[in-house]
């Protein structure tokens, strides 16, 4: 297992949208460094024949009947946005002018 | 009865002298807003509370007390007062999740807990601190300021419910709501003198709970007493369609169980990787007490070994920042929160969303994010996030073998006691290492109870012992609580909280405050 | 105009072979969405039909929809691939602004439904088998409009609108194996491929399948090699096309593309592309910065979906008659020639006739119906046929008028104006209007006898043996009756009268 470094990090935060300093930049990747070495016992505890667990107590097929049940209103939907208008939420360009 | 008296009484007792019109709601309310205001605000106030909601949970008591005077049928807890985490989404009161990017968010729906407590007609006080997003074991990781420990105001209250916890010890509420990803509920509750229960995964609805890990997150009671986190259980637990992840098991039988008083011929087992190195003297000596206790009581005390357990908190460590890191990816300033634009251009979404999260998260959840980023990540899957699972079946594999040998377990339910505010800040790994012996019931979904231990002896602060139980069993760590509850308390001639210091008034520091404040 | 250089089809398709796939994306007609209760309605008002879990607000939760689960193995099943025992969700990570919860609930490792196949029919009859890879279930995002610019589009944009109606609308995604030996026919199998998937599952009655509101959308792959060379070139993906016209040019223009590319010496990049209508070309995507790492890893919110043997062959038993099956024994039955039928089919009139003849119709009345004078009514009016407002029960009713005398075809199309008036009834507009024919010999006579009187040199030359001149005579009594009257027994007067043999 590889340690982390800055560039790492600087990956991880742009794959996580976190604008980040270059002292945080700095400072995480010590820290996730410190923290990935006291895991990484974790790989080599269970062999592959043991299966993975993604649910504590295993259920199958919870489903529901396709039934409509209660809608916000516009007025509730937009309650939170920090922005809207027109009825919808608002979000500044998607693209970089060019 | 005194109100200082009354707000010292169990729930149930409140609830029994609400029934035989003692007392009313809205004086029991009232008590507690009185407390709350005494004690929570100002510099070395407990601060317990993000939000106090006296206006809703007065109305609540009013309208309990009207019902209750035309015969009305009532719910059993009617009219006794709860704190809420602030992680859980309400309505009519604001949801931080002790974040700054929910600063004054207001929820337009009701968690599915909070339903079922608008159901049994408990007025809600208000919100109670936490780690931001439940992140932490101190409280110190909020963006709305610490939670100081009713037992040494210079001492964490645990985390992340500390608020949930240093509400019920500063009897600021009766009863109050937790969740428990790592040990939330039952390591606050181990600092602080207080009983609080992780319910087996599913047994309490998780929507409406803002998500951590979602594989371990569980919302479970937080009180003074085991029969009171019983009757809580029973009010929140049960199935619900909103929560694919939700047991059909009816939440009953818990609150008889607590009050069978009797563990004659159980078979306790010490899980030998939970106590002994690493833990202070004072915390095994008052484990080992407990034990003495129940073997009195006629449980045979046999030693069990969980090997996989030393996995455990690396596991841990990997599965929930994994999971955390997808959870929080929707705050991001669009629909709801908090928007933070970047200082320079260009303004895109992109960029907003990063300068948002950048200003909105504080540094622990930033370190998770980015780490469980990472264990997700392309060509380290399998080696953290996979491997972590598989470790997740060992430890169910250690619990399955051990509960083939014993009804329950028992550890003691932290390492240490309180340790000073702004001790551990700075060294995340050591933090982290306060949840080991909490861990293990989240990564293998069963139930787990904490209850006072009495008091260590280097530092005269609280010890947890935290009972465990196999997954759909938490009829059996309340019953087996209740019984060394009784055990102690007849032992210490009281509740533990009796020995708490009186705590000082804050309430005219608090106004000059809140004054200092409005004139500016 | 786009400023790519492209190569001639011909001149492209000389140098290199075409390797295919398809991701096709069909959204589901369930009441509610993949995972919430929120209302599944296409075209209301912006966030009018969503609820805490569609717009992922803090602390919600998804709950399956079994409908939609049924409705993917429905698809699976008819697009004969097997189906999972043991299916699991997973989450898709990346940021953007339609997508709620910042990742897309989809299935990664074991999708529902895997390993089927589709036989895809050219119009001259050519046969492609076509692999499926998997049929896997996920939710639709939000639709963002984009605001300022001068072109409504993404680029130039001040800022966008998210409505998060469409948001958990139940997809499913159908994805192909890699498609080889296409040749010259890619672009038509593209369109052929993807009519087939439309028609499949507006056949299931699963999807409402219209690709104009974007239920079913295409994503297509396309590489080129040189011929001989067994490894793919670097294939693109270009995005949502969503008519079926532009399938089939969208793959014709990539090809084009990247023959120029590859013959310029530059390697293709390997990018997801966007088709643009007006233009008829494609441009490269927006570049996604988490394109490279979407961290799939199980919904620990969901539980796994178990398909029993028995719930399969539940659903097996539902399924209606496939498509291309449907069509031969159809054609089959109405005994239309290769030609007639292809022209039924490509005017979307297939349900039409056979609701006709069903409904008693001969088959041939059913076509020359539908296939004229309807179709050409509604061609007039601008409108799908079927949606002019002419039921298969009134061409049956015509027809039998006209097969009893009642009326004549001429007759016809004046009650066809009258039902589609709202009139009534083709025998209430018979009535309403006086269009019955003429059957009284007795008022024919008359009629007749006022005709030979108008045109005595007419009258003449058929006594005379020049029998065809009885047309002139015929049209004279058939304007005197407002052409109300039956011609050939307006005829067999005639001659009777001037006492010729006819
Ligand atoms: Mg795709
Ligand atoms: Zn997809």
């Amino acid at each position: 297992m590889a340690a982390i470094n800055r560039d790492d990090v600087a990956h991880l935060a742009q794959l996580a949208h976190i604008e980040m300093s270059d002292e945080e930049l700095e400072s995480m990747a010590t820290e996730l460094a410190v923290i990935v070495d006291a895991v990484k016992s974790v790989s080599e505890a269970a062999g592959a024949d043991v299966p993975a667990t993604s649910h504590p107590i295993p259920l199958t097929n919870v489903m529901r009947e396709d039934v409509v049940g209660h809608v916000l209103t516009v007025e509730e939907a937009l309650s939170g946005a920090p922005d809207a208008a027109d009825g919808r939420f608002k979000v500044p360009a998607i693209l970089e002018e060019s | 009865m005194s109100a200082s008296a009354l707000i010292r009484s169990s729930a149930a007792v409140m609830a029994a002298k609400l029934a035989s019109g003692e007392i009313t709601s809205v004086e029991l309310v009232q008590a507690h807003l009185d407390r709350i205001a005494e004690v929570d605000g100002g510099e070395r106030g407990i601060h317990a509370f993000l939000h106090v909601n006296a206006e809703e949970a007065l109305a609540v008591a009013a309208d309990v007390d009207a019902r209750r005077a035309a015969s009305e049928e009532l719910h059993e807890l009617a009219g006794v007062p709860i704190a809420i985490k602030d992680l859980i989404v309400t309505k009519g009161q604001p949801t931080t999740a002790a974040s700054k990017i929910l600063e004054g968010w207001m929820s337009p729906y009701d968690a599915t807990v909070i339903k079922k407590i608008r159901a049994a007609r408990m007025p809600m006080l208000g919100k109670t601190n936490l780690d931001e997003f439940a992140m932490g074991s101190s409280t110190e990781h909020s963006a709305y300021g610490i939670t100081r420990n009713p037992w040494d105001l210079d001492r964490i209250p645990g985390g992340s419910g500390g608020g949930s916890a240093a509400a019920v010890a500063a009897f600021e509420a009766p009863l109050a709501l937790g969740t428990d990803t790592g040990g939330s509920i039952r390591q606050p509750g181990a600092v602080t003198g207080t009983v609080g229960v992780k319910p087996t995964y599913g047994a309490v609805s998780r929507y409406g709970a803002i998500a951590m890990a979602s594989s371990l997150d569980q919302i479970g009671p937080v009180s003074r007493t085991v029969l009171d986190a019983a009757l809580l259980q029973e009010v929140i637990g049960g199935h619900d369609p909103l929560d694919s992840t939700s047991l059909t098991d009816p939440s009953t039988g818990l609150a008889d169980a607590a009050r069978l008083g009797n563990v004659a011929g159980m078979k306790i087992g010490v899980v030998k990787e939970l106590h002994g190195e690493g833990f202070q003297a004072g915390v095994e000596n008052r484990f080992n007490e407990s034990l003495d206790l129940l073997r009195e009581a006629g449980a045979e005390i046999v030693e069990v070994s969980c090997p996989n357990f030393k996995y455990a908190l690396g596991a841990y460590y990997l599965i929930m920042p994994s999971e955390a890191s997808s959870n929080l990816a929707k705050f991001d300033g669009v629909r709801f929160g908090n928007r933070t634009l970047p200082t320079d251009a260009p303004l895109t979404i992109e960029r907003v969303m990063a300068a948002t999260r950048a200003a909105g998260f504080g540094d622990e959840v930033k370190r998770r994010i980015i780490l469980g980023t990472y264990a997700l990540s392309a060509g380290y899957y399998d080696a953290y996030y996979g491997s972590a699972q598989r470790v997740r079946t060992l430890v169910q594999r250690d619990f399955e073998a051990a509960f083939a040998q014993v009804d329950v377990l028992i550890s003691p339910t932290t390492p240490t006691t309180a340790f000073k505010l702004g001790e551990k800040i700075d060294d995340p790994l050591s933090m982290y290492l306060l949840d080991i012996a909490t861990i293990p019931a989240n990564l293998a979904g069963i139930p787990g109870l904490t209850l006072p231990g009495g008091l260590a002896d280097e530092d005269g602060l609280p010890v947890g012992i935290q009972l465990l139980a196999p997954a759909r069993e938490d009829a059996r760590v309340y019953r087996v609580g209740a019984v060394l509850e009784s055990l102690l308390e007849t032992k210490w001639g009281g509740p533990i909280l009796d020995q708490a210091p009186a705590l000082a008034s804050t309430a005219d520091e608090a106004t000059a405050k809140i004054a200092a404040e409005e004139a500016n | 105009m786009s400023n790519e250089t492209i190569l001639s089809f011909e001149e492209a398709l000389e140098k290199y072979d075409p390797v295919l796939g398809f991701e096709v994306h069909v959204e589901l007609n369930t009441k509610t969405k993949m995972f919430s209760s929120a209302p599944n309605v296409f075209g209301d008002e912006p966030n009018s039909n969503v609820n805490e879990v569609c717009l992922g607000l803090p602390g919600v939760l998804p709950v399956v929809n079994k409908k939609a689960v049924e409705s993917s193995i429905l698809i699976g099943l008819a697009l004969n691939c097997k189906i999972a025992p043991h299916s699991t969700f997973a989450r898709k990570q990346y940021f953007y602004p339609d997508t709620p919860k910042n990742f897309q609930t989809s299935q990664y490792d074991d999708p529902i439904c895997y390993d089927g196949w589709i036989d895809i029919e050219l119009e001259d009859g050519t046969v492609f088998h076509v692999e499926i890879e998997r049929a896997h279930m996920e939710e639709d995002a939000g639709k963002l409009t984009h605001m300022g610019g001068a072109t409504g589009r993404i680029q130039g944009a001040d800022y966008s609108l998210v409505d998060y109606n469409r948001s958990g609308v139940p997809l499913v995604e159908i994805v192909t194996k890699t498609i080889e030996g296409a040749g010259s026919r890619a672009p038509e199998l593209a369109k052929a491929y993807v009519a087939a998937i439309r028609e499949i599952v507006k056949n299931l009655g699963v999807s409402d399948a219209k690709m104009e509101r974007g239920n079913v959308r295409c994503d297509a792959n396309v590489s080129l090699r040189p011929y001989g060379q067994e490894k793919f070139g670097t294939r693109t993906e270009t995005k949502n096309v969503n008519s079926l016209r532009a399938v089939e040019n969208a793959v014709k223009f990539e090809i084009q593309r990247h023959a120029a590319v590859l013959d310029s010496g530059v390697l293709i990049t390997q990018e997801t592309r966007h088709w643009h209508e007006d233009t008829k070309s494609t441009t490269s995507g927006r570049p996604k910065s988490d394109a490279d790492d979407y961290r799939y890893f199980p919904e620990p919110d969901l539980v796994p979906i178990v398909t029993s043997a028995a719930w399969v062959e539940e659903l097996r038993a539902t399924l209606p008659e496939p498509p291309a099956e449907r069509r031969k024994r159809l054609q089959a039955d109405w005994g239309y020639t290769d030609m007639e039928f292809r022209d039924v089919v490509n005017a979307g009139l297939m349900d039409e006739i056979e609701e006709t003849v069903t409904a008693g119709a001969t088959a041939a009345a059913a076509r020359k119906w539908w296939m004229g004078e309807i179709a050409r009514r509604a061609k007039l009016a601008d409108v799908d046929p079927a949606a002019l407002g002419v039921s298969p029960a009134v061409v049956v009713e015509i027809e039998k008028l006209i097969a009893s005398g009642a009326i004549n075809d001429k007759l016809a199309r004046k009650v066809l104006d009258g039902v589609l008036e709202g009139e009534g009834t083709p025998t209430e507009v018979v009535a309403k209007r006086g269009l019955a024919v003429v059957s009284d010999d007795g008022a024919l006579q008359s009629a007749i006898d006022e005709a030979l009187a108008a045109q005595p040199d007419v009258a003449e030359k058929i006594r005379g043996g020049k029998v065809q001149a009885v047309g002139a005579i015929v049209g004279g009594v058939m304007k005197v009756t407002r052409g109300q009257a039956d011609a050939a027994r307006v005829r067999e007067l005639i001659l009777k009268t001037l006492g010729v043999e006819g």
